[in-house]
C-alpha cells in the first residue's frame, strides 16, 4: 500500500459513517412520531451514502481489488476504527438526538476544512457530505434546543443524555501518528481547530437550550484503535448477518 | 455517428424514478458526456450520497442508450462539483410545480444555525401562508410542508447549495 496513513484516515471517517448510519436505521418503524421516524431514516441514508464513497476511496488506496461492501461487511470487530461515541446504543429520543448533535457538529467543521484538502477525492466526498450535514446539524440542534427547553421531562431527559455522552466526545479529537503524519503534509485539518469550533456550536446550542455542560471531564477512548466498547458486537452481528450467512449475497 | 449533443437529446427520455416528471436532464445530474477509448462515458452527479434513485438512473440510462443502438457506454460517478439544486433547469421547476410538488426557493446560508424555515409558496393555491411540517420527507431531496390556507400537505424540494 502506497499512502497506508491515508488509508487509514479515511477508513476512520467511514466507519464513523457507516455505525452511526446503521444506528439510526434501527429507528426505522420505531420513530416517536412519523416525521421523525422518517427524519432519522432519511440521515441515515446519507450517512451511509458518505461510508460508501469514503470505503470506495479506501478499497482504491488498499488497492486489493475489495469493494465497499467488503469493508463495509466483511471485517472482524477489532477492525473497525470508529469511535466510541457512534456505536452506542439509542437509547430514548434525547440520547439519539444529544448523541446526532455532538457527531454533526463536529463534522461539519471536519468536511468544511476537508473541502480545502489537496487530496482531490477526500476534498470532493466532503464538498458532497458538508451539504447534506449542514441539514443534520440543524435538525439535531433544533431538537436539543426544543427538548431542553421544554418539559420538565424533556429537560430531565436531554441533560441526563449530555451526562452520559460527554464521556465519548473527546475521542473525535483523538489524534495519533496517523493524523500527524498527514498533518505534516497539510493534507488534513489539525483536530485542535476543529474541536475550537465543535465546542462554540456546543456552548451556543446548549445555552440556548437551558442545558449545561458536565463537569466532569473523565473520557472513554479505544475505538480508533479498534478497542470497542461492549455494544459493537452486538450492533456487528445485526449489520453483518446477511453477508456472513449468504457469502456476496445481492440485494 | 451519434454526437454528445445526440446523446443528451437521447437522455431527455430517462426520468428521475422517484420523481418521474423529471427528466435527469431537468434535474441536472448529466455531466460531461465524451468517448474514451470506444466508449461513450456519462458523467452523473449524485443529487444526494445515499440517493437509492442513483443505481436505478445508471440501469435505465444505459437500457435507453443500448435502444438507441449505443451499447458501448459506462457511467462514471463524479461528486466535484457537487450537485445543487441550481441546476434544475427552468423547465424541471415548471413541471414540478405542476406535479405538486414546490421547487427550491432562494434560501439563506445555512450555515446560519438558527435560520426561520424558508417561504415556500404552495404548490396548488400560491398562497405563501405555509409551514414546514419537517426538515425531511418522503426523498432524501425533499421537506414536508402544509398550506394553512388550502390546507394542502405537499412536498418540497430542498434548496441544496
Amino acid at each position: 500500500m502506497q499512502q497506508p496513513a491515508l488509508f487509514e484516515y479515511v477508513l476512520r471517517m467511514a466507519d464513523d459513517s457507516l455505525i452511526l448510519g446503521q444506528r439510526l436505521g434501527e429507528w426505522c418503524g420505531h420513530g416517536p412520531i412519523l416525521e421523525e421516524d422518517i427524519a432519522m431514516t432519511n440521515i441515515s441514508l446519507d450517512l451511509i451514502g458518505q461510508a460508501i464513497s469514503l470505503y470506495d476511496l479506501a478499497a482504491e488506496l488498499e488497492g486489493g481489488g475489495k469493494t465497499h461492501d467488503d469493508l463495509a461487511f466483511l471485517r472482524f470487530e477489532n477492525q473497525y476504527k470508529n469511535v466510541l461515541l457512534v456505536e452506542q446504543p439509542n437509547g430514548d429520543f434525547a440520547m439519539t438526538m444529544l448523541r446526532q448533535f455532538f457527531f454533526d457538529a463536529f463534522r461539519k467543521p471536519l468536511y468544511e476544512a476537508l473541502c480545502k484538502s489537496p487530496i482531490t477525492q477526500l476534498a470532493a466526498i466532503a464538498e458532497k457530505s458538508l451539504k447534506e450535514t449542514r441539514y443534520h446539524l440543524k435538525h439535531s440542534s433544533e431538537w436539543v434546543i426544543r427538548m431542553g427547553d421544554g418539559t420538565e421531562e424533556s429537560h430531565q431527559r436531554a441533560q441526563a443524555a449530555i451526562d452520559h455522552l460527554w464521556r465519548y466526545t473527546a475521542e473525535l479529537f483523538y489524534e495519533d501518528t496517523i493524523d500527524e503524519q498527514l498533518q505534516a503534509q497539510q493534507q488534513v485539518p489539525v483536530l485542535k481547530e476543529i474541536q475550537a469550533a465543535w465546542m462554540e456550536t456546543v456552548k451556543a446550542v446548549l445555552s440556548e437550550a437551558t442545558l449545561v455542560l458536565p463537569t466532569n471531564n473523565w473520557k472513554f477512548e479505544g475505538g480508533r484503535q479498534g478497542r470497542h466498547s461492549e455494544h459493537m458486537g452486538y450492533l456487528l452481528a445485526e449489520l453483518q448477518y446477511m453477508q456472513r450467512a449468504y457469502p456476496d449475497m445481492q440485494w | 455517428m451519434v454526437g454528445p449533443e445526440e446523446i443528451r437529446t437521447f437522455l431527455q427520455e430517462v426520468s428521475d424514478p422517484e420523481i418521474p416528471v423529471l427528466t435527469i436532464i431537468d434535474l441536472g445530474v448529466v455531466q460531461q458526456i465524451y468517448q474514451q477509448d470506444a466508449e461513450w462515458v456519462i458523467e452523473l452527479t449524485p443529487t444526494y450520497s445515499g440517493c437509492p434513485a442513483m443505481q436505478q438512473i445508471e440501469v435505465d440510462l444505459l437500457a435507453k442508450l443500448k435502444e438507441k443502438g449505443i451499447p458501448n457506454a459506462r457511467v462514471k460517478h463524479v461528486l466535484s462539483p457537487a450537485w445543487t439544486t441550481d441546476w434544475i433547469s427552468e423547465e424541471g421547476r415548471q413541471k414540478l410545480r405542476l406535479y405538486g410538488i414546490a421547487p427550491p426557493v432562494n434560501e439563506p446560508d445555512k450555515s446560519i444555525l438558527f435560520a426561520a424555515a424558508p417561504k415556500v409558496p404552495c404548490p396548488k393555491c400560491n398562497s405563501h401562508e405555509t409551514r414546514m411540517v419537517s426538515l425531511f420527507g418522503s426523498t432524501a431531496c425533499k421537506a414536508h410542508y402544509q398550506c394553512n390556507v388550502c390546507q394542502e400537505p405537499f412536498d418540497y424540494f430542498k434548496c441544496l447549495k
